[in-house]
């Protein structure tokens, strides 16, 4: 069947009609199956080891200061040498690390099991150890919240302005340009020591009171002050997609504003919210454990770990592990999430890496 | 060499103008959230007389609308740089007090942002041309650490190694070499964000051409290393003047209560927890202000030795 073919005949290959094998179907088949915004992303982050071995630190630290204080048999609050109907045993306060008391002792050698004090007792004879991954609980609660708050606030200020661009915009940037310039630190210490005595009266016997004034009252600074760079990178990524076609023609569709911000807008600039709420966590924990340092943090006997370094500096002779730990812990939690939010950045926008 | 077009001129006044605003916002906002504290500031004092309070009031200037009283305020700041009285401290203005603090403070500072720079420079450039080696890994490691440590974690850790532990420096800011440990504590971050950021830009810096066309014509390596990558790589380091300004001010604040230094921010809290509230007003915008114009300067220096820069 060598013979040529000769135009305007048809030849057909009945072969070329049959079914194709299985074989024949692997050559269709893509090498790399196709992959989303998101899975890119991660893979490019599991890759990252540094950012991926921080992720591991925080969820640890994270998920032991949620369990433990539920399985711990101390709670953070009860002074051990105060029992109902006995006199104070004093012998509780200040223990070293796995010391015992006398009254627990006594209870080892009569063949009791006693819980050991991992990081031993404060003045008060409060179980150390779980103070501690209390007080991780508080920061990282204070620190996530007010990430929260900024999210929520940053984000609907900076689309509005963003794309409803003309005078609103002007307005509401000359407020994010002087908002900004304040200096934050002195700004957050001045509301919060104002806060602290106005609002412990005026929150006394509701829910929140259980929070603590102090708490609510970072919260609303948190609401107050720092929005605006949120609010800034919103509004530069909202001006630069809102000159998309796939905007127009939802505008032309008779879309409103709010339903183009929610449903266009906002999810094109999911990536960046995703990374600065990550990296604002830790500078919120942070503002929180200064707050507390200096004595306008959470309510005593709650722990932070700004607070628990504070108290540490007065026993700071005899006593420097109980500043060292809440430091250490404070610092390794900082430090991850900030090598953690890099990698994010790394990940899910290469254009952001600096 | 600095040539000023209309645009940077026009770009400085805004700026001026955006700090004139700034610093009146900052008056304005602690003037009135001071004065919204409920009671005012001799609730809570020993127990006085109607009388006595009263008469207080009158003294202070308290018993006035609070527009009034704002704009007396604001008046004596801007024309006398007065203060008023603090109220705990009796026979001494704010104005005082805080001059006091100042003499330390702004010693402990300035050294502490000169060996920043000195350091952080030198650190910097030698990580960027060792690249890749075990030494720039090293600097890099201890930087990241250095900058994301709190300033009173930092200052509790030194106290306890040197201190505490190995007795070679005094733990209290007022003993002979007291300072030391304060200094090093507000200079490591700083020292670390400028080596980080030295190292950057001198790496973006060695890549550019005429640093090849520097080499290819025998420029002797150390020339070209200072004279050239140096000067340019050095840039972006003046925008930090702002921030470190305002990181040294608020470390201060912590780093001054550790180390027990007689200094401006010991004051500053120990005015907000004995509630002295014309010493907080006064002490808070005052060293806004500070923040604020350090802030203007460093981006119009910035602007002007660079004017391609656009910082909007």
């Amino acid at each position: 069947m060598a013979d040529k073919k000769k135009s305007f005949t048809m030849h057909i290959d009945v072969n070329d009609l049959l079914p194709a094998t299985e074989e024949e179907k692997a050559y269709v088949v893509q090498m790399r199956p196709s992959t989303t915004f998101f899975k890119d992303g991660m893979k490019r982050l599991v890759k990252n080891r540094v950012a991926f071995v921080s992720l591991i630190i925080i969820v640890l630290i994270t998920l032991s200061a949620i369990i433990l204080p539920m399985v711990w048999p101390y709670s953070y609050e009860a002074m051990l040498g105060n029992r109902p109907g006995k006199p104070m045993d004093a012998s509780f306060n200040n223990l070293k690390p796995f010391e015992y008391s006398r009254t627990e002792q006594r209870l080892i050698d009569a063949g009791e099991s006693v819980f050991p004090h991992i990081f031993g007792t404060d003045a008060q004879g409060r179980d150390y150890f779980i103070r501690v991954v209390y007080g991780t609980r508080i920061s990282l609660a204070v620190g996530f919240f007010a990430s929260i708050i900024v999210l929520i606030i940053g984000t609907t200020v900076g689309a509005v302005s963003g794309y409803c661009g003309g005078k609103v915009d002007l307005v509401i940037m000359r407020i994010v340009d002087i908002i900004y310039s304040l200096p934050d630190m002195l700004m957050v210490i001045l509301l919060a020591s104002v806060l602290k005595q106005t609002l412990g009266a005026a929150i006394d016997g509701t829910v929140l009171a259980s929070i603590g004034s102090n708490i609510i009252s970072l919260f609303i600074v948190f609401g107050i002050l720092y929005w605006v760079s949120m609010a800034r990178l919103i509004r530069g990524q909202i001006l630069s997609l809102r000159e998309q076609e796939y905007v127009l023609a939802a505008q032309a569709a008779g879309a409103s504003g709010g339903w183009i911000i929610k449903k266009h807008l906002l999810p094109n600039c999911m990536s960046v919210i995703f990374i600065s709420v990550a990296l604002q966590i830790p500078s919120a924990i942070f503002t929180e454990s200064y707050l507390s340092f200096i004595g306008l943090g959470v309510n005593a006997p709650m722990p932070s770990l700004g607070s628990l370094a504070s108290d540490a500096l007065n026993g700071l002779t005899s006593y420097a592990y109980r500043m060292v730990i809440p430091a250490a812990v404070i610092s390794l939690i900082v430090l991850s999430l900030n090598l953690f939010g890099d990698g994010l950045r790394d990940a899910f926008d290469p254009k952001l890496n600096t | 060499m600095f040539i000023m077009n209309t645009k940077t001129l026009l770009y400085i006044l805004k700026r001026i103008l955006l700090a004139l605003v700034t610093v009146w916002v900052v008056i304005t906002v602690t003037f009135f959230v001071m004065h919204a504290v409920p009671g005012g500031p001799f609730v809570g004092e020993k127990a006085i007389t109607e009388a006595a309070q009263k008469a207080l009031e009158a003294k202070y200037g308290l018993d006035k609308p609070l527009f009034t009283q704002y704009l007396t305020y604001l008046k004596d700041i801007v024309t006398k740089f007065d203060f008023g009285p603090s109220l705990k401290q009796r026979g001494r203005t704010v104005v005082q007090i805080i001059g006091d603090g100042m003499k330390t403070s702004v010693k402990i500072g300035l050294i502490a942002a000169v060996i920043a720079l000195i350091l952080g420079i030198v650190m910097g450039s030698f990580a960027a041309l060792k690249r890749n080696t075990i030494a720039d890994r090293i600097i890099m490691v201890l930087t990241t650490a250095f900058v994301s440590m709190p300033s009173f974690i930092m200052g509790s850790l030194l106290l306890v190694l040197f201190a505490v532990k190995l007795k070679i420096l005094p733990a209290n800011g007022a003993a002979a070499g007291g300072l030391i440990l304060p200094v090093i504590t507000l200079s490591l971050s700083p020292m670390a964000y400028i080596t980080r950021l030295t190292r950057s830009s001198m790496l973006d810096v060695l890549g550019q051409d005429y640093i090849r066309t520097a080499k290819a014509k025998g420029v002797p390596p150390v020339r070209v290393i200072f004279g050239h990558a140096l000067k340019n790589s050095l840039l972006p380091v003046i925008t930090y003047f702002g921030p470190m300004l305002a990181y040294i001010v608020t470390g201060s604040l912590v780093v001054e209560q550790i180390f027990a230094v007689p200094g401006i921010g010991r004051a500053y809290i120990t005015s907000i927890t004995g509630r002295d509230y014309p010493m907080i007003m006064g002490t808070t915008i005052i060293l806004a202000a500070l923040i604020v114009i350090m802030n203007l300067l460093s981006d119009i220096l910035y602007k002007i030795v660079d004017p391609r820069i656009n910082l909007e």
